[in-house]
């Protein structure tokens, strides 16, 4: 293997091209994280991962408790889905995700007596103490199998798996973790406030994912803008063997591939993985719902979202449960402010604005971000004129405009010969296009419409 | 919060949907061609210091007539109007700039006609267009007006009101070649010779390319290779032969830096990569020097821009960048 020589390359803590949004984090950055009252009603999809939808596992008008199962799936590739409230379920419907998806989900009319809310809520998920002693005694499958069980996906928003990340595999050895708290688009301040108010449980999960998939290094990667969260990381992390390191504030720098470049120098393989380069990428909300799942036997119901933007009345930070609807959300930070003119889902590069508030939110709705009519104008599309500027931006060095063209004329060739599949859809290009090109949008279809070989 | 709650439920906002990014540090292609505009002005101003009124109505003509044309195409094809994005204005100064300050109204009139309605909109216009629409429409003029293309005198062998005379007002490359003539460097380098209405302040043209790359309206590969590679070739001539034009000639007189930050920069007709736009402007650079030394004229900066607008296809296929992670897909 060719990794223990790359690693003497000193770190840049950087990446080449990508763009500077302005970060806008003050908005919500610094309100304590609050927890949502309970809701009325939750509706909880059965898929909120990549990868095998769950069947639904309970019949309607059946009482239960918070953490039961509501679906699971056989397949490898999938993760179960477990009850945020504790109430009684309706009947099954389908309900369409931010991202177009529409999926099956399970309403459940929450009951008057909740086991926990408020403070106890937030203590039972990150508060009291994270016992690091005895993360030796798990066995690394042990925990892998509990990181299943307990729901867990990458609540970075992509929201793959965990458990398939961490399982070894003897052909692809890991050596190092990366701890994932980069937060890189702009306004959402979720895993920021995770950082500063609970970073015990952030380092005893990644102590359990490092021991589950193999890894020896652990580093938790933090973008430079988050000085205070850089120190209460550093400090919480003192003797656990776990390194903490300052990368550069620059979009996309919490994308896996960038960040492996800028904290090991390691690139990972067009088409492939970080575990082709021996790394693993865990989002630092992903690594404390693990260690809540093996230290604590809990399942993943509850995430921090940021409700932020200049479309909202008093932006916050808040623990909610899955299933919660937008709408909810909203109206507990005040609602939208009369120039409201669009709520997304998830950050404003990568995320997706939404035509319904009463769709429910996931593990990987990392924030709501609702932005001004004046924000999101945008002037009309025109032909390319050939500026290069989505070329010296595209962090992957791809050409975003001849992808785009051929996508558009499904020439599926080309879009082959310009690397069409190794786009990660960061956005970077469409965010400086002087054409207002749509892109993002056009590579996601030709993604979609190419056929497989 | 009642208040706001009962206030934000009597004017509903109305919501948007759209594909992301929902956000966008786009600056519009009028905003980059307002910097084009702005960084002319030193070039321009050094024209009408130099050649007087006459300049300044080159210039006029021209951004006039592309701004019409463009207008009139659009109108007869019954599109939607697209001289707002002002890069008809720019290739109409570029073209004003570009050609002699003695040139009657027309040949400006004409050298716009054909730059905007047959190199650029026929093609499809903005980023559609193979050649520099302002070259090209100054080839088609070359073309058809040979003599009031060559001709720095007006009737009478009045020189430009400004200009040092040297050996009947010839043009500094022109002297060069056909006289064994060297002009001051000095004078080259602001300017006050004979020549076309724009290119001939090396400096001003100069500063208001650095504005442009600082601006990052336009790229800094292209000027650097191409001005490199004329000083390379320049010196080795200079080495070689027994010639009066040093490298420092060669790259103050004629078109080279109007032609490096302003010409060849033009983003639809030139490389999309780094690679490519160096390829492109070093090789522009060789073709300029090849002309000017071995052809029978004596600048070559319109010939070779357009002759490598032919080869950016080709550069664009060759120079696909590798992307991060190697170019074999696992
Ligand atoms: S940024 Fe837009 S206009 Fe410029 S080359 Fe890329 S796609 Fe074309
Ligand atoms: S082409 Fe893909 S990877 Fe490159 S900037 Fe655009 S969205 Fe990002």
């Amino acid at each position: 293997m060719t990794i223990a020589a790359t690693t003497k390359v000193p770190p840049k803590r950087s990446f080449a091209r990508g763009v500077h949004p302005d970060d806008a984090k003050s908005l919500s950055a610094g309100s304590p994280v609050e927890v949502l009252p309970m809701p009325k009603s939750v509706l909880i999809p059965l898929s909120q991962h990549i990868g095998a939808p769950c069947e639904s596992k309970v019949k309607p008008r059946t009482e239960i408790a918070v953490g039961d199962v509501l679906g699971d799936s056989d397949a490898f590739v999938s993760a179960p889905v477990h009850a945020s409230v504790a109430g009684a379920t309706a009947a099954a419907t389908v309900v369409t995700l931010p991202n177009g998806q529409h999926v099956g989900a399970v309403p459940i009319t929450a009951s008057d007596q909740q086991p926990l809310a408020g403070r106890a809520l937030w203590d039972d998920i990150y508060g009291g103490d994270w016992p690091t002693g005895t993360i030796d005694s798990f066995e690394p499958e042990q925990i892998a199998e509990a990181v299943r069980n307990a729901g867990i996906v990458g609540m970075g928003g992509a929201t793959f798996p965990t458990h398939v990340k961490l399982a070894r595999n003897p052909d692809k050895p890991i050596d190092t973790l990366i701890i994932n708290g980069c937060e890189c688009e702009p306004y959402l301040t979720s895993d920021y406030r995770l950082m500063l108010e609970a970073p015990e449980p952030i380092i005893a999960g990644a102590l359990l994912a490092a021991r589950a998939a193999g890894a020896e290094r652990i580093i938790v990667a933090i973008e430079d803008n988050k000085p205070d969260a850089i120190e209460k990381m550093r400090s919480s992390a003192a003797g656990a063997g776990v390194e903490v390191v300052g990368v550069h504030t620059r979009y996309p720098m919490g994308g896996e591939k960038q960040l492996i470049v800028a904290v090991m120098s390691r690139e990972v393989p067009t088409g492939g993985l970080p575990l082709d380069v021996g790394v693993v990428v865990v989002n630092v909300a992903t690594a404390a719902a693990v260690a809540r799942a093996v230290l604590r036997g809990k399942p993943l119901t509850h995430r921090i979202i940021s409700i932020t933007g200049e479309g909202v009345v008093s932006p916050k930070n808040i623990l909610a449960p899955v299933g919660a609807g937008y709408a909810a959300l909203i109206e507990y930070c005040g609602g939208l402010t009369d120039e409201a003119g669009r709520v997304i889902s998830g950050g404003p590069m990568m995320g997706f604005a939404l035509g319904d508030l009463d769709t429910p939110v996931t593990k990987g709705t990392s924030g709501v971000v609702v932005l001004t009519e004046e924000q999101t104008r945008k002037a009309e599309e025109t032909a390319c004129v050939r500026c290069g500027r989505c070329v010296d931006v595209c962090p992957l060095g791809l050409v975003p405009t001849r992808i785009a063209l051929a996508a558009r004329n499904m020439d599926w060739e080309m879009a082959r010969r310009y690397y069409i599949t190794a786009c990660c859809e960061c956005g970077c290009c469409a965010y400086v296009c002087p054409a207002e090109i749509p892109l993002v949008q056009l590579i996601r279809a030709g993604k979609a419409g190419m056929p497989r070989d | 919060m009642g208040e706001e709650e009962e206030k934000t439920e009597q004017v509903a906002p109305v919501l948007s949907v759209a594909p992301g990014p929902h956000i966008s540090a786009a600056r519009s292609m009028r905003r980059v061609m307002i910097d084009v505009l702005v960084a002319l002005v030193p070039a321009a101003a050094t024209g009408v210091y130099v050649f007087g009124w006459r300049a300044g109505m080159q210039m006029g003509v021209c951004v006039v007539s592309c701004m019409f044309f463009e207008a009139l195409f659009q109108k007869l094809r019954k599109r939607p109007q697209t001289i707002g994005d002002l890069s008809a204005a720019v290739t109409g100064l570029i073209l004003g700039l570009s050609i002699p300050w003695t040139a009657p109204w027309y040949v400006g009139f004409i050298g716009s006609a054909a730059a905007i309605l047959i190199a650029k909109m026929l093609f499809g216009g903005l980023g559609s267009n193979i050649f520099n629409p302002a070259m090209a429409g100054r080839a088609f003029v070359q073309a058809c007006f040979a003599s009031e293309m060559t001709t720095y005198l007006l009737p009478g062998k009045i020189g430009p009101p400004r200009a040092v005379e040297i050996i009947s007002q010839a043009t500094p490359l022109a002297a060069g070649k056909f006289e064994q003539v060297a002009y001051n460097l000095q004078d080259l380098a602001i300017g006050t010779v004979n020549g076309s209405v724009g290119e001939t302040g090396a400096i001003a043209c100069a500063l208001g390319g650095l504005y442009l790359i600082f601006r990052r309206s336009a790229s800094w590969r292209i000027p650097l290779g191409m001005l490199a590679a004329a000083a390379v070739v320049a010196g080795i001539n200079q080495a070689l032969t027994d010639t009066v034009m040093t490298v420092g000639h060669h790259l103050l007189a004629g078109g080279l830096v109007f032609g490096a930050f302003f010409i060849a920069t033009d983003p639809a007709t030139s490389p999309l990569s780094s690679r490519g736009r160096w390829i492109f402007g070093v090789g522009t650079g060789v073709l300029v020097m090849l002309i000017r030394l071995f052809a029978n004229v004596p600048e070559g900066v319109m010939y070779a821009v357009l002759v490598m607008n032919m080869t950016v296809p080709l550069i664009d296929r060759w120079t696909v960048p590798k992307p991060v992670g190697g170019r074999v897909q696992k």
